[in-house]
Parts: C-alpha cells; sequence; structure tokens
C-alpha cells in the first residue's frame, strides 16, 4: 500500500445551528484517485473547506505526510501543497490563459514581469495535460472543459502533493469527462494524491480507487470499488434502500391522444437554434437529449421567452403565442427551471420563503401581494414536499446546499402550478437522493396532467423518465425515440450515427 | 466536540437593538447632538413661540429635508444597482423651471394658486423626464448608470441656463414661498412632503410586492428576470422616482430662498445623496437596501454641517472637518472595523494584565 499523505480525522464544523461535520475525516495515499461520496449536506464541500484554510475546523486533526498542519487560508493549503480546483471555475475569464495560469505569481525580470516567460510555462504547465492552445486568447475564448483543464493545469503549478477535484465533471459531456479522467490517470501516475468529489456514481467506478462515504456530516466508512456496488454505495450515502424513480415503470404512460399543451411549429433562431417542430402533451414526459452545445439550452429560453425566436411560431393551448418576456411566458402557466442555478436560478440574498414566492407574485403583479400568512403556509408546503434541508423558511437561501437550492427553484416554479414545466439539467451537481426525491415528483406531477420537458445529458435519465425522447445535434432536431427506447439508440442519435 | 443541539437562546433587547440595521446609524446621528449639546446648552434646547416651534432640532430636520427626498430616491435607484449622478442638476432644473413658470404666469396679473399648482406640476414633469431619461439610458440603451447619469449631470445645467436664460430668477410670489418657509402645525412645511412621500414609499414597498421585486432584482437581476419580475419597467419606473424626488427637492430649495440659480442650487447634492445612503447601511451593490436608513443618514449629514457651523470651525476648514467626521461615521458602522478595534483593545487590556 502506498504512503499516506494526507489524513484528517474527527473534524468537527459548526456554522451557527447548522451541524456541518461531526466526526468526518478521510485519509488519502499517494498515486490514487479517492472518491469523496456523500449525499447534499453530508459534508464533503466542508471537508474541502477545511482541508483548503477556506474554514478552520472546531474540532479535529489534518496531517499532512504525518505533520499536523492547520491551513489558515487558500494560498496557506497551496504552500503546504493542497491545490483545488472547484465546481466553478474561478478564474478571471477576461485574462488570458497563460496570465489566468500565472496570476499572482508572475515571474519578474529586471523588475517587470517576464511576459516571455509566462507564456512558454504556460504552454508547458499544459501540455502535461495534452492540452495544446492559443495561451494569448481569452479563457472565455474556450469552453467550459478547457477552462477546468485550466484550473487544473493552474492547480498544478504549484508543485502540489494533494489535488481536490471538486465536482469537476458537472458542466461536460462524454468525451469531456474522457479526457480529464485521461488527465487525473496520468497525474496519479506521478504520485499525485487526487481528492474527486462527484456525484456521479458511474464516474465513480469508472476512475476512482479508493471510496471514502460522509454522511450527516460523519464518516460512514472507507471502501473498495471491487468491494462495494452500486446498490450498497447508494445505501451507505443515503442511510436506506433507494428506489430509481422512472416514468414509465410507474404504470400508465401518457396516451398519445392527450392534448397539446405547447407546440413548437418550426421555431428557430438564427445562430442558437435551426427551426424545430415538438409537441408536448398534457401528462408526458419529453426527455430531451443532446451533447452541450447541441441546442438544449437555446431551445428551453425559446420555449420560455427569454430569447425570441425568429422563425416559426409557438402555439400554447391551440393559439398563437408571442413571447417577449418570460412574465408572458409565465402568465401563460409555462415554467422553466434553468440551467444555471447560481446567476439564472435562485437569489441568493432572499430567503428560502422569498425565493419560493417569487415567480407567483411575479405572475400576480406587484399590486397583488401574497399575504405573508399565505406566503409562510406556501413555503412550508414546499419545504416538506420536496424536502428541502434549510434552518427555516427565513434561512438565506444561499446558506443552503446545491441540491437544496435547486429544490427551492422547483419549488418556486410548482408554486406557480404549471401546465409546462421546462427542467434544463435539473439535476446536475446533486446528488442522489436528492435527484431521486425530485424526479419523483415531476413524474408525480406529470400524472397529474402538467406537461414536462426534462433535458438532460444522461442518456439513463432520459430513457428512465421520457415517455418520448427527443434529441438534439448541432442545433437541429436529430429525431425523436419513443419511450423505453434503449440507451443505445439515443447514444447513437445524439453521436450522429442514428 | 459539537455543542449540544439545543435551540440557540433569544437574544436579549440590547443584543437585538445592537444588531438592528438602524443601531449605528442612530447611535451616530445621536452622539452628533449630544455633542453638540454638551459644547453649547442651548443646542437641544425647543421653544415654541408665535404657535412655532423653534430650535436646532427642527432647524436641522427643515435644512435636511431636500437631501432626505433625494437620498429616499437614490436608495431605490442603488438598490436596483442603479446609480443616479444627476440629482443635483435635475433638483436645478426643477427649480428654475419652477421659478420660469412662477414669473411667465405672474407677470401678465395672474393672481390666486394657479401659478402655483401650474409651477409644481411644471417642475415635477420636468424632473420625471429627467429620470426617464437617465431610465431609458440605463435600461434600453443598456449605459453603465454611473456614465448615463453623467451626461444629465453635466448637460443638466445647461439645460437650467436656458430656462433661465443664464440669470438668478428671484421669484415674488407668495404662496410659493410657503412651500420652503411655510409652517403647518407649528411645523415646517418642508417636514410634511418629506413625512409624506417616506410613508407613501414605506407603505408601497412593504404592503404592494415592490419591496421583494426590487430586492430581488438588486440581489440578482437575471434571476429575477427568469422567475417573470418586470426588472427592466421596475427599474425605469425607479429612475423617475429618482427624478421626481430631485424635483419636490428642488421646488423645496428654490421655495426656501425664493430664487432659483441654474449653476448652484444642489451643487454636490449627488454625492451628498449617495453618502447618506451608504451611512443609512444600504449596500452599495444593490439588494438589501433601508428607506428608514438613508433618512437618518441625511439627517446625520445636515447635524454635521450644522454642527461646524455652531462651532465655529474656520470657514477654509469646514470640509476637511466634515470629511475626517464622515469617516469616523463610516468606520463606526463597519462591522469589520468595530471588530478589529475590539480585537485591539482586548489585546491591550490582556497585555496590561
Amino acid at each position: 500500500m502506498s504512503a499516506v499523505v494526507l489524513h484528517a480525522e474527527g473534524l468537527h464544523k459548526r456554522f451557527g445551528a447548522t451541524r456541518a461535520l461531526e466526526g468526518a475525516g478521510l485519509t488519502l495515499r499517494a498515486g490514487e484517485i479517492h472518491a469523496l461520496m456523500g449525499q447534499n449536506g453530508a459534508g464533503k464541500s466542508t471537508v474541502i473547506k477545511l482541508l483548503t484554510g477556506v474554514e478552520m475546523p472546531d474540532a479535529g486533526t489534518v496531517a499532512l505526510d504525518g505533520r499536523a498542519i492547520a491551513p489558515a487560508n487558500p494560498l496557506d493549503a497551496q504552500r503546504e501543497g493542497i491545490s483545488t480546483v472547484y465546481q466553478e471555475v474561478n478564474l478571471c475569464p477576461n485574462l488570458s490563459v497563460a496570465e489566468n495560469l500565472y496570476a499572482g505569481r508572475y515571474p519578474h525580470r529586471f523588475g517587470l514581469v517576464d511576459w516571455k516567460q509566462v507564456r512558454a510555462g504556460a504552454r508547458a504547465l499544459l501540455q502535461e495535460l495534452n492540452l495544446d492552445l492559443d495561451v494569448d486568447r481569452p479563457l472565455s475564448a474556450h469552453p467550459v472543459a478547457i477552462q477546468q483543464m485550466v484550473a487544473i493545469a493552474r492547480a498544478l503549478g504549484v508543485s502540489a502533493r494533494v489535488l481536490i477535484l471538486d465536482e469537476p465533471t458537472s458542466s461536460l459531456d462524454e468525451g469531456e469527462v474522457r479526457e480529464l479522467f485521461a488527465v487525473m490517470r496520468r497525474l496519479r501516475e506521478r504520485g499525485m494524491a487526487i481528492l474527486f468529489v462527484t456525484h456521479f456514481l458511474d464516474q465513480v467506478y469508472a476512475v476512482a480507487d479508493r471510496i471514502t462515504v460522509l454522511r450527516n456530516g460523519g464518516l460512514v466508512g472507507e471502501y473498495l470499488p471491487a468491494e462495494l456496488p452500486q446498490a450498497a454505495l447508494v445505501k451507505a450515502m443515503v442511510g436506506r434502500e433507494v428506489e430509481l424513480a422512472g416514468g414509465r415503470e410507474a404504470g400508465a404512460a401518457a396516451a398519445s391522444d392527450a392534448p397539446v399543451v405547447v407546440e413548437a411549429r418550426g421555431l428557430g433562431r438564427r445562430g442558437s437554434l435551426q427551426p424545430i417542430d415538438l409537441q408536448l402533451r398534457a401528462g408526458e414526459v419529453l426527455g430531451l437529449g443532446g451533447l452541450l452545445g447541441s441546442g438544449r439550452t437555446e431551445l428551453a429560453r425559446l420555449l420560455f421567452g427569454l430569447d425570441r425566436a425568429d422563425t416559426g411560431e409557438l402555439v400554447i393551448d391551440g393559439a398563437k403565442a408571442e413571447l417577449h418576456h418570460p412574465a408572458d411566458a409565465v402568465a401563460r402557466g409555462l415554467a422553466l427551471c434553468p440551467e444555471e442555478r447560481k446567476t439564472e436560478g435562485i437569489v441568493a440574498g432572499l430567503s428560502v420563503r422569498e425565493n419560493i414566492v417569487l415567480a407567483l407574485q411575479a405572475r400576480r403583479g406587484w399590486r397583488r401581494s401574497l399575504p405573508r400568512a399565505k406566503q409562510d403556509e406556501m413555503a412550508a408546503h414546499y419545504v416538506a414536499l420536496l424536502g428541502i434541508k434549510a434552518a427555516g423558511i427565513e434561512a438565506p437561501v444561499d446558506a443552503l446546499s446545491g441540491g437544496n437550492q435547486q429544490k427551492v427553484v422547483l419549488a418556486r416554479w410548482l408554486a406557480t402550478q404549471p401546465r409546462l414545466l421546462v427542467l434544463d439539467e435539473p439535476t446536475r451537481g446533486i446528488d442522489i437522493a436528492a435527484k431521486q426525491e425530485i424526479m419523483a415528483e415531476v413524474v408525480r406531477l406529470a400524472r397529474q396532467g402538467m406537461a414536462v420537458l426534462f433535458i438532460s445529458a444522461e442518456i439513463d435519465e432520459l430513457t428512465r423518465l421520457g415517455d418520448r425522447i427527443a434529441v438534439l445535434r448541432e442545433r437541429h432536431k436529430a429525431g425523436e425515440l419513443p419511450g423505453g427506447s434503449d440507451g443505445d439508440q439515443v447514444l447513437a442519435l445524439i453521436a450522429g450515427q442514428g | 466536540m459539537a455543542a449540544p443541539a439545543a435551540e440557540p437562546p433569544r437574544p436579549s433587547l440590547a443584543k437585538r437593538a445592537f444588531a438592528h440595521p438602524l443601531f449605528w446609524p442612530l447611535l451616530a446621528l445621536a452622539l452628533l447632538l449630544l455633542g453638540n449639546g454638551v459644547f453649547n446648552p442651548g443646542f437641544l434646547s425647543l421653544e415654541w413661540r408665535d404657535g412655532r416651534l423653534y430650535g436646532n432640532l427642527v432647524d436641522i430636520a427643515n435644512r435636511a429635508a431636500p437631501l432626505i427626498l433625494v437620498s429616499l430616491g437614490m436608495t431605490l435607484v442603488i438598490a436596483v444597482r442603479g446609480l443616479d449622478i444627476s440629482v443635483g442638476a435635475v433638483l436645478a432644473i426643477a427649480a428654475t423651471v419652477a421659478a420660469w413658470t412662477i414669473t411667465r404666469m405672474t407677470a401678465g396679473g395672474g393672481d390666486g394658486l394657479a401659478p402655483l399648482f401650474a409651477a409644481v406640476a411644471a417642475a415635477l414633469g420636468a424632473a420625471a423626464l429627467c429620470g426617464l431619461w437617465n431610465g431609458l439610458l440605463v435600461v434600453k440603451v443598456g449605459m453603465q448608470p454611473i456614465i448615463a447619469t453623467l451626461i444629465l449631470m453635466v448637460a443638466g445645467r445647461g439645460i437650467a441656463q436656458l430656462v433661465s436664460d443664464g440669470q438668478i430668477l428671484t421669484i415674488y410670489y407668495a404662496p410659493y414661498a410657503f412651500l420652503g418657509s411655510g409652517f403647518v402645525l407649528g411645523l415646517p412645511f418642508a417636514l410634511f412632503v418629506v413625512l409624506a412621500v417616506f410613508v407613501a414609499l414605506a407603505l408601497l414597498l412593504d404592503r404592494t410586492a415592490l419591496g421583494l421585486f426590487v430586492r430581488a432584482i438588486g440581489h440578482n437581476p437575471v434571476a429575477a428576470h427568469v422567475a417573470g419580475v418586470r426588472a427592466k419597467a421596475i427599474t425605469l419606473a425607479l429612475y423617475v422616482f429618482c427624478g421626481f424626488c430631485a424635483g419636490l427637492a428642488g421646488l423645496l430649495v428654490s421655495a426656501n430662498v425664493a430664487s432659483a440659480d441654474a449653476n448652484n442650487a444642489g451643487q454636490l447634492l449627488e454625492l451628498d445623496a449617495i453618502l447618506a445612503v451608504a451611512l443609512g447601511g444600504t449596500v452599495l451593490a444593490g439588494g438589501r437596501f433601508s428607506l428608514a436608513g438613508s433618512l437618518v443618514g441625511a439627517l446625520i449629514i445636515q447635524a454635521l454641517t450644522t454642527t461646524i457651523y455652531a462651532v465655529g470651525v474656520p470657514p477654509q476648514l469646514n470640509l476637511v472637518v466634515k470629511a475626517l467626521l464622515v469617516l469616523a461615521v463610516l468606520l463606526l458602522q463597519s462591522p469589520e472595523c468595530r471588530g478589529q478595534l475590539k480585537a485591539l483593545v482586548q489585546r491591550q487590556a490582556r497585555g496590561r494584565a
């Protein structure tokens, strides 16, 4: 067995009234990829914050090479050799790739920044990851996947012993994930200890050498993937058996003669989506698949009036509808859980209650304020219904974990009792139990007559939940498949062999 | 070890008072007034004479009235991530438009209250138009608020001079003077204008959903838009309202001195208004705002000015002293600064022990 690089145990941390960690710990060895698993709120993020010096533990020890360390800030942690790449790329999109790689530690020559060395160094760093980029172009000119690689390269630039990857794959498509895994394996060969946090179970089995599971802020155990089948892993994370929510298995699939709620006829927008036909029926879940950049989000934005279509028409309940503003869509009973939870979903700074009532209140207009008692009742209802974990309905929404924030956004839309619910990647970056709870609720609502457009990059989610599956490729509709289609058929369409 | 999971007990009254966002602004105001009272025992006294209330406190409130009005409008614009640095120029426009209207209407022997109503309507209308212009530049054209309103800040005084033909317009018309120096129930009329605007705003923001929308837009305009909040329309309306407030202030200022000076009326008012908003605890990045805080902030600024005159600071030192006092008030309000001070004091105490 390789040498232990980092050992943490007995970690305790409180945030106000919330006990985030109660005795969590983990052990990283040189040359291994170690998956850290747990539901939202299990304490994964807090453990990372303690290891990287963002927060200080209330109790517990962290030892690096057997020597106790207590990093007071991220820079401290970096000096000790612990580097982190966060879920959201936190580099400067307006700076060039090279500048991002060296920001804060420029090499100097005669008192001036030595740009020649910056560029050469940047190229060399990226070379190690098998990347050949124009390092002078701004970071924002590259796709998210590349930005993620640049973030990793930056983390490696400081002679790291431990690399922490916090949900690096949540915004990558399959090909990009494979590339990232190749990079991770290469780093493992070099003896790096990699802590890999993800919600994707299959990715854990594909790449991890060891798994640590946290639950409710405590340590459940450390496992080898071979000794821990997927069902057992889920049970360890959740603390009980979990049923996978299935739309179609749930019985009566929607009849194909159900009324069409929303129909797109040749709907398109230059530069973002080729004209597309799509019917969304009451009581039916339409799964929409496709690679990143295939036009999935663009379609959602057109349907919801966030972008204006320049061709085709949108028919809602048999009548042509012009949507100039999301408010027009909301007024017609449409709802959209957007892909970007932080920037387009939650309103950080407002409470859970205010976030939940926001869309309904917007539809009622500013004059007809929802009575406070009604707001409280509604917020409490959805907090209970969706199992939102919060200190209370008046808790600031930014204090919630990602999955719970996503549930708050869902609650906001359910409160408007929509006729069509568009879910753009609703399960991205959230844990398996929350995912199942969200999907089970969506399926239940569909069975009560709501139309659902479910956008996902995960094929098994599409096949499991979709009553029909539509696939986009390169900004046009590649085809439609009946519910219950095989995952391979969907993949063939997505990849363009269909 | 984890602490027991008991519910935290309800904090004491003192603790809650400390935590209240208005605590520090109010403390600063109280300290200023009490400080004056110590230096000048008569400072805090109020006197009822000829059916009117006299005293420095009434005077401070009366003089602060225009600034309070402008600060209220500014608060809401800042709450939706905006800024309006044209308020001083808009005040001058409103003042000259009012003076011009009155001069025109009374020149032909016009009498009664018609010139008063016409002047108020014209001035407020012009000010609201100015606000609309600012709002359109920000919302429709997409300019940075500081640049968008810089245009009117510069051009506004030119417009005001066109209206006044480059002259200081003097108003000889008693009904108008009442706006600036009249008394109702023994108190200056201006205080009732402030009270009316403040109460109307507080009700509007509290009893309707407008307050929620304003905060949602300020915290996250994109998410508010996606949720169906008409963020642009609301933002536009708030710029119009900010202009309207500057117009009201212009009426009070010009009525008080019975003249309108296109060049100097409301000079640097925008900076005092922003300062009042900041003193009151509104976050300049948007989202969190306090109308009551801005009101207190404006009172602090006026109290400072009065103090400087009362204490007899040499005129050439006025601005420096004011700046130092403002700095002190801002530091007092900053939680980080208070924390560091506290740590420093504790360290000193330990060092001595």
